[in-house]
């Protein structure tokens, strides 16, 4: 059965955390491990989770979890499954919930070597496309025109001059078992894939779209809202990657504005004209390569 | 118990079977590599039943050892030189999350410029880690170094990861005979893995968490507590070791004909067996020397090193090693130690071996043998910094000396 | 289950554990103090949908006799709940 807000584990496994109000982050995570129950094994990196979240002797996980470093969420995965397994452990999830900078940057090497290996652990990225635990510095998966502390818009240059790293599709390339994109404006879809991925063995990846009112300029009630309009406008998109194909779970009948999307946030209000056709562009295009290479492009 | 004739590094793994690590985690670099590949190999005939992890670094390498002892697996990983520094921040991270890890390392040169050979800078530029550090002297040290040290790092007043270091090549690739014990006697040795610092479905934990300023001195100071208390731990498996093995071993130093010696030379690793070979050829002629082999560069020897240099002339400590401006570790570690128990002892500092290079016993001899005819080396305690060349009597080697005391060989 | 505040703050030396691993869920301080403004459930409103409860990033929302509670220890006042209703049972009050 589908899991929704009726049947979801009312056990609260991340609580008494202090993110920022309205952390669409923290939300990812509070609503994957209550998928996963009690026998998930919780690693976080050095990042805003971990800062949050485990602060002795304020520690607001109720299931086992641990901080990793920076760069070894996925390597710290792979030896606390071998470890259980080793002393004759079988029935839990050691899970990962790494920052976008920890996943697509410093941890990107450490994740492709547990998926190489297939490893049984699921890494979930919840992306606030910056570092905004050390104050909204650009990361790989910052997307073109962004902001940040450190891709200011000024007169010369307009924010971040590079698109989003394609993080769903390079873990794809390693032919892992499941891979798939989510948003925290879509949650029963993310809730769905948590609890199918932790049915599959092997290594699962989840990328999941969660805002950072603080590093993306919104109200801190809009965070819900921005990351379902991500996926309306067709900058970002949910899908899955199984047995080698690539399928396509929703398809906007009509794109949403994503001028009004980029308006919203205080990140790209100094977007021009110009800069918003370059984006919409990049989407259009993007989006042929899904509907000629992913499966179920009628959408549901 | 069987004798075979082992490598330094084969000695290392077969004395890591006999400790039944679950978890492996490991990223080849030379010289460590060998003890990675027999260990695959105990695996894949069955005769180790570990989980062996082909890491793609040794960052990960250790992250991986880390999940793995925090879920209360024995962990064993090997690395070597730049392998040692790439993984530097896991060191601090495992030792302060009080992991009982082992470590093998190959003690290597560092880049640059690029070098494979010997000597000790990496694992001593590490020694702030929070690591138990232990130099072997030849195999049969090495395999039971292995077996010791999980005995030594698991026990709960301890909790500390331990590196046992080898010479790159010298000891690593070099063959000896090695009595390897049977997995019954090491049984009786070493007992399985407890530990409260640990995932636990029964008790779930939060592990590896942020301390502020309120009590991270306090987690720190236990930290330290624990690396200390290995030196009490350390004679403890030694009693037992030698019970059991009917080998002996003795603590943080090896004295060696130090007791009515002069002239002194305090050095650690694979060239301890030569200073030992020259001392020993020297007394024939007379000359009252000694050696003191430090075994553990942490917890560090304060006590054994004065007690055993107390009544000498003269020290010298030998080390492949410089903490470039300044003197090598371990002689600032020694001179430490000195001035703790209030001995004032000239204390002369030999750089050697770097990269690889040669320490021949000519090389140790003109070393004992300046320490007793130089008077002048005395004067080295002292704050000049204007260099001078000597010609050390004997072999003709040309030194660069200081009058700090401090003398890179250049044979 | 949920993590919930304790009466003991370790503090002194002895109470310090010797490895960075404590209980997991140990809260001892509150997260009430962050708030301008609180939610308010109408329960005459609510239909006991649960997307509030779903949506909010400090899960301080639970069920209640088929509607909905709160957690004001724990509610930072985000706003959330209240966008998610759309039968506009929540309402957001200044905090005196």
């Amino acid at each position: 059965m589908a899991l929704n807000a009726k049947n979801l584990n009312e056990d609260e496994y991340f609580y008494g955390h202090k993110a920022c109000a309205g952390c669409g982050g923290s939300l990812a995570v509070r609503l994957a491990l209550k998928a996963l129950g009690e026998r998930s094994v919780a690693v976080l990196p050095a990042g805003c989770m971990s800062a949050v979240g485990f602060n002795f002797p304020q520690l607001c996980f109720s299931n086992n979890a641990i901080i990793s470093t920076f760069a070894g969420t996925a390597s710290m995965l792979t030896g606390i499954e071998a470890g259980l397994r080793a002393r004759g452990i079988t029935d839990f999830q050691a899970v990962g919930f790494a920052g976008d900078g920890g996943t697509a940057d410093i941890g990107l090497q450490a994740l492709s070597g547990a998926i190489d290996r297939n490893d049984d652990i699921l890494y979930i990225c919840y992306d606030n496309e910056a570092y905004m635990n050390t104050g909204i510095q650009k990361s790989s998966l910052t997307p073109f025109g962004a902001k940040t502390t450190t891709t200011p818009a000024g007169k010369n240059i307009r924010g971040n001059l590079r698109p989003k790293k394609n993080m769903f599709e390079i873990v794809a390339a390693h032919d892992i078992p499941y891979a798939a994109t989510a948003s925290v404006g879509y949650i029963n879809d993310f809730i769905n894939k948590v609890d199918k991925a932790s049915k599959i063995r092997g290594t699962k990846y989840i990328h999941i779209i969660a805002p950072c009112p603080t590093g993306w300029g919104i109200r801190t009630d809009e965070t819900v809202e921005i990351a379902k309009e991500v996926v309306d406008s067709g900058l970002w998109y949910l899908a899955e990657y199984e047995n080698g194909e690539f399928t396509l779970n929703y398809r906007p009948k009509e794109f949403t504005s994503v001028s009004d999307y980029l308006k919203k946030q205080g990140r790209f209000k100094h977007l021009t004209d110009e800069d918003i056709e370059i984006i919409e562009k990049s989407r259009n295009a993007k989006w042929e390569r899904i509907n000629k290479t992913f499966k179920n492009v009628g959408g549901k | 118990m069987a004798r075979k004739f082992l490598s330094g590094n084969e000695a290392f793994a077969e004395g890591i079977r006999l400790a039944k690590p679950q978890v492996i985690s490991a990223y080849p670099i030379t010289p460590q590599t060998i003890v990675v590949e027999r260990l695959s190999e105990m695996v894949e005939d069955k005769s180790l039943n570990a989980e062996f992890i082909h890491v793609e670094s040794e960052h990960s390498a250790l992250s991986c050892a880390m999940g793995a002892s925090a879920v209360g697996a024995r962990a064993f990983t090997a690395t070597s030189s730049q392998g040692l520094l790439y993984m530097a921040e896991c060191l601090t991270y495992a030792a302060g999350g009080r992991f009982p890890i082992v470590m093998m390392n190959a003690n290597r040169s560092t880049a640059l410029p690029w070098n494979i050979y010997g000597d000790q800078r990496d694992s001593l530029s590490l020694l702030d880690s929070g690591w138990i550090q232990a130099y072997a002297e030849n195999a049969q040290e090495s395999l039971d170094l292995a077996l010791m040290s999980y005995y030594i790092a698991e026990n709960s007043a301890v909790s500390t990861p331990f590196m046992v270091n080898l010479d790159g090549f010298v000891l690593t690739h070099t063959y000896e005979v090695v009595d390897v014990p049977a997995q019954e006697q090491a049984d009786a040795f070493l007992p399985p893995f407890e530990t409260e610092n640990k995932i636990d479905f029964d008790n779930p934990k939060n592990l590896a968490f942020s301390a502020g300023p309120a009590h991270n001195d306090i987690f720190k100071y236990k930290e330290h507590i624990g690396v200390l208390n290995a030196a009490g731990v350390i004679n403890k498996a030694e009693r037992k070791f030698a019970d059991i093995f009917g080998r002996s071993y003795t603590g943080l130093t090896e004295s060696y004909k130090t007791e009515d010696a002069d002239y002194i030379i305090i050095t650690l690793g694979s060239i301890a067996g030569l200073v030992k070979e020259t001392a020993d050829k020297l007394r024939r002629q007379g000359k009252r020397v000694g050696v003191l082999r430090i075994r553990y560069m942490r917890p560090f020897p304060n006590d054994d090193i004065a007690r055993a240099v107390k009544n000498a002339k003269a020290v010298a400590v030998l080390e492949k090693d410089i903490s470039f401006g300044n003197e090598g570790t371990v002689c600032t570690n020694v001179k430490a130690a000195l001035q703790n128990n209030a001995e004032n002892i000239p204390i002369s500092n030999f750089i050697g071996g770097l990269g690889g290079k040669n320490i021949s016993k000519k090389d140790i001899e003109n070393i004992f043998l300046r320490l007793e005819t130089e008077e002048a080396e005395v004067k080295f305690i002292g704050i000049g910094t204007s260099r001078e060349r000597t010609e050390v009597s004997g072999n003709g080697a040309e030194c660069e000396k200081s009058q700090r005391g401090r003398i890179f060989l250049r044979t | 289950m949920k993590p919930y505040l304790r009466d003991k703050i370790p503090s002194a030396f002895d109470e310090i554990p010797d490895a960075p691993s404590y209980e997991a869920g140990y809260l001892v301080t509150k997260n009430s103090g962050w708030r301008n403004v609180k939610p308010v459930i109408d329960l005459g409103k609510c239909r006991g949908c649960l997307q509030c409860y779903l949506q909010c990033p400090d899960g301080v929302i639970f069920k209640r006799d088929g509607k909905v509670g709160i957690d004001y220890d724990f509610c930072k006042g985000c706003g959330i709940c209240r966008k998610a209703c759309k039968f506009g049972a929540v309402e957001m009050e200044a905090e005196k």
